[in-house]
């Protein structure tokens, strides 16, 4: 930690950085004394959970904090010039041209209207770079550095008729533009597939290798130790701990990082294989199932097809898949949202849903419904705005015919079931942490005592560490209330240890299946052999590190 | 905050409702003038003693004074007497008005919304129609089917006022048709009745009751519009728009008569619409 002590000349170097926010005269801090330097040919990685103050770090480097802000520094300078006094002015001529900017979301962040070749020109235009002909070849340049293959056509596209890893990569050809010698990459890959992750990754490493020197803002400390030198881990505002990424993960100093470490869906150990009894019957059962739309040119796109499921009584069947792989096509077949265009689906023995004109319209789900719950990536958007947690629990009480008697002691019960304190019941859950907003829409699915829960990538938006309690809660339910889990998930890992078996969706079919001990171990096929090394980061990056 | 949070329906907690602050003067004034427009529709005695119809030629066209504070009219019955007792039917027509065309745009926007596409196309064609028909036509028709009188007023303001309302419901269904909690609704096991009652009613409502306050106003000056043409209640009737409408011919002598008609039609638009920009800041402010 101490081999930084003397500020390097050609560097980022921050020492003792401290933001405050004041709103409505309560000041709040966010950054407390922070110190870290960043030389060239380094990536350094700030790794922290939301509300932990990494994202206001960046942007105090960057001299981008509101009005509101009071940044506070013994030392914030670039190669040895100091920049606490500067002015806008000043900043302007520093970002980009010194230190490039990478956001998270590419789709946000490059504008909607006009090409990404028109948006890295301003960037040149505004920094005053060639002339308009040199401007253009460098665009096209800086694209194909980028990695985008057909750079030529790709120049004229707009960011939104780029795929999420292309457009990812034109936003870190803009950061580039100007050549900064440091980059400051805000969660440059959270919102991208694994696949697409590993691209990226890539890329930043070249860029390493070319001498940039690269902070990356991340709240997964898995995905950063592929790829950082050191890491600095952050929480609420305070730095943690510091150190070279393979010491910081083989022995961690500080109990949140171990706590963080822990808490990585990676390493937690994968559920034991139990055989499916083969006399038991399937809970739920889709045959055949096929969905297509109608492209613009005429022809049929096939969304989904020839889908086949089986999930049996207590256990875990996790559906694997990047997105545009069908797997939300698939969960909203089986809630009977969306008609099979063939298939059928049956439901504890008897039709659920079916591709023919047949006697199973919605009228006669209704009652079975309560069997089969769901829990989403976003509770908030399933709850109704207006409801209090009480409303919420009472509501669903309702569907199974709970006296109105029952209902409070009931809900007491289930805030109880998913370790949520009873004073939570007369709250809106808009006024709940991610976390608790997961356990009430969890709560709300037991409340209709079903035997079947349907998981849409229920851990997604969570920090790691609450996904890692959200995860346990319902293994712990699992076993308690035998249940039985259809997962839905992008990533690997969350479902690690959940699920009993597993499959893999791409592009609308399944290309593996099997017990998930046997296809976590074992990968046959390369789409789901990629998906699997994307997700054993840690333990090669530790195992790279003791080589 | 996720994409949800944008969603033109207020997805957000009631918020408290609290008495106007000293520094809402508009406000509270709004306040003040409504209490007093209720007032005068409930129980005109209470702030006049005089009988609106009562004619007195040997005073007519007196100009304000201690006796009449805003003058008398051509027949001599007092303006005051008139404007208070006024009051009532310009409140009945505003309100039933909206209420009409809030039950109207209801009543299509759900179908609409959640009737599959074609009846989406039939509703969007109904709002088409109803655009393209002008208010003062339908009004020529109604007060020609029935007599001229309070009630096709109503009919044909709140006619009138619906597609507007209509295309502004059937909008917000749209949008919170695919929204997740209706989903997780139906996911429960919950009926598409017990969804619309339970759910899409009370999520309209207060975008309803906003939009209700700020047409109050609206209407009334479009009913006094169609009074003044004459499709209103026939004179003498102590009705805004139709005193507005008598006091024409002698504006050059004796301009209170139009003048006090006028101010109180202005002042209640002025109010409704205070008071529902009010509610609109209250209910819609964003979380954030």
């Amino acid at each position: 930690m101490n081999t930084f002590s003397s500020a390097p000349q050609s560097g980022l170097s921050v020492k003792n950085l401290s933001v405050k926010f004041a709103t409505g005269g309560v000041t709040h801090t966010a950054v407390h004394s922070l110190s870290f330097s960043l030389t060239s040919g380094e990536i350094v990685a700030l790794v922290g959970e939301s509300g932990s103050g990494k994202t206001v770090t960046a942007r105090a480097l960057l001299g981008l904090l509101g009005s509101n802000a009071q940044t506070s520094a013994d030392q914030l300078s670039l190669n040895g010039q100091s920049l606490l006094a500067n002015t806008e002015q000043q900043w302007r001529k520093i970002r980009g041209a010194e230190i490039g900017f990478i956001l998270q979301d590419a789709l946000v962040a490059l504008d909607p209207l006009r090409s990404v070749g028109a948006e890295i020109n301003e960037a040149l235009t505004a920094h005053k770079w060639g002339t308009k002909n040199t401007r253009n070849e460098h665009v096209l340049q800086l694209l194909t550095q980028a990695g985008i293959p057909l750079a030529k056509e790709r120049i004229h596209l707009r960011a939104d008729q780029l795929s999420g890893g292309l457009r990812q990569r034109a936003l870190i050809a803009n950061a580039l533009a100007m050549n900064p010698p440091f980059l400051i990459a805000d969660e440059p890959t959270t919102a991208l597939d694994p696949s697409v992750q590993v691209q990226i990754l890539e890329l930043l490493k070249q860029l390493r290798t070319a001498g940039h020197g690269i902070l990356i803002i991340s709240h997964d400390l898995g995905f950063v130790s592929r790829l950082a030198d050191r890491v600095i881990v952050m929480h609420h505002g305070h730095m943690v701990e510091e150190g070279r990424t393979a010491d910081l993960l083989c022995a961690p100093q500080h109990s949140y990082t171990r706590r963080l470490l822990d808490a990585e869906p990676g390493r937690r150990p994968p559920r034991p294989a139990v055989p499916i009894n083969p006399t038991t019957l399937p809970l739920l059962e889709a045959h055949n199932l096929s969905f297509s739309v109608k492209q613009k040119n005429g022809t049929r796109k096939y969304i989904v097809q020839d889908i086949s499921l089986s999930l049996f009584p207590g256990r875990t069947l996790a559906v694997i898949g990047e997105s545009g792989s069908g797997k939300t096509s698939t969960a909203r077949m089986i809630m009977g949202f969306q008609k099979p265009e063939t298939g059928f689906i049956d439901f504890l023995g008897e039709p659920w849903s079916r591709s023919e004109k047949t006697g199973i319209t919605e009228a006669s789900r209704r009652s079975r419904r309560p069997r089969l719950a769901a829990i989403y990536q976003d509770p908030l958007s399933s709850f109704d705005p207006r409801w209090t947690v009480q409303t919420i629990l009472d509501d669903a009480l309702s569907v199974i015919h709970v006296p109105k008697t029952e209902r409070l002691s009931r809900s007491l019960a289930l805030l109880d079931l998913v370790r949520l304190p009873s004073t939570l019941l007369g709250k809106n859950p808009l006024h709940l942490s991610g976390g608790q907003r997961q356990r009430i829409a969890i709560a709300r699915a037991l409340a209709v005592e079903p035997s079947v829960i349907l998981c849409d990538e229920p851990v997604s938006a969570l920090d790691v560490s609450v996904q890692a309690q959200i995860l346990d809660l319902l293994g712990t339910l699992q076993k308690r209330l035998h249940l039985s889990y259809l997962f839905i998930s992008h990533d690997l890992n969350v479902v690690r240890n959940i699920a009993d078996d597993l499959i893999v969706m791409q592009a609308g079919r399944i290309i593996e299946r099997g017990s998930a001990q046997d296809i976590l171990l074992h990968p046959r096929h390369p789409f789901t052999q990629q998906l699997v090394a994307a997700a054993q980061f840690i333990g090669d990056a530790t195992g790279e590190h003791f080589s | 905050m996720s994409a949800t949070n944008s969603l033109p329906l207020s997805l957000k907690p009631s918020p408290r409702l609290w008495l106007p602050g000293s520094q809402h003067i508009g406000l509270t004034l709004a306040f003040l003038y409504l209490t007093i427009l209720i007032l005068a529709a409930i129980a005109p005695h209470f702030l006049t003693h005089g009988n609106p119809y009562g004619i007195a030629p040997r005073e007519a066209f007196t100009a304000p004074c201690w006796q009449h504070p805003l003058g008398t009219d051509q027949s001599g019955r007092d303006m005051w007497t008139r404007l208070i007792f006024g009051a009532r039917s310009s409140l009945v027509i505003g309100i039933g008005s909206i209420l009409l065309a809030l039950c109207v745009a209801l009543s299509l926007a759900i179908p609409g919304a959640f009737g599959g596409p074609f009846a989406e196309q039939c509703v969007k064609w109904v709002f088409e129609i109803l655009f393209s028909f002008p208010t003062v036509v339908l009004a020529l028709l109604l007060t020609a089917l029935f007599s001229s009188g309070t009630f096709p007023l109503i009919v044909a303001v709140g006619i009138g006022a619906a597609p507007g309302y209509g295309r502004m419901l059937f909008g917000q269904f749209l949008t919170i048709r695919h929204a997740g909690f209706i989903e997780a609704a139906r996911s429960l096991g919950h009926s598409p009745a017990q969804i619309l009652t339970r759910h899409l009613i009370p999520n309209a409502f207060r975008p309803l009751l906003i939009a209700g306050a700020m047409g109050i106003g609206q209407t009334i000056i479009w009913a006094s519009s169609l009074s003044f043409l004459g499709l209103g209640a026939p004179p003498p009737a102590a009705e805004w728009g139709t005193m507005l409408a008598m006091g024409r011919d002698y504006i050059a002598e004796a301009w209170w008569i139009t003048f006090f008609p006028g101010v109180a039609i202005v002042l209640t638009m002025l109010a409704t619409t205070t008071l529902g920009r009010f509610l609109k800041n209250r209910f819609e402010t964003t979380t954030s």
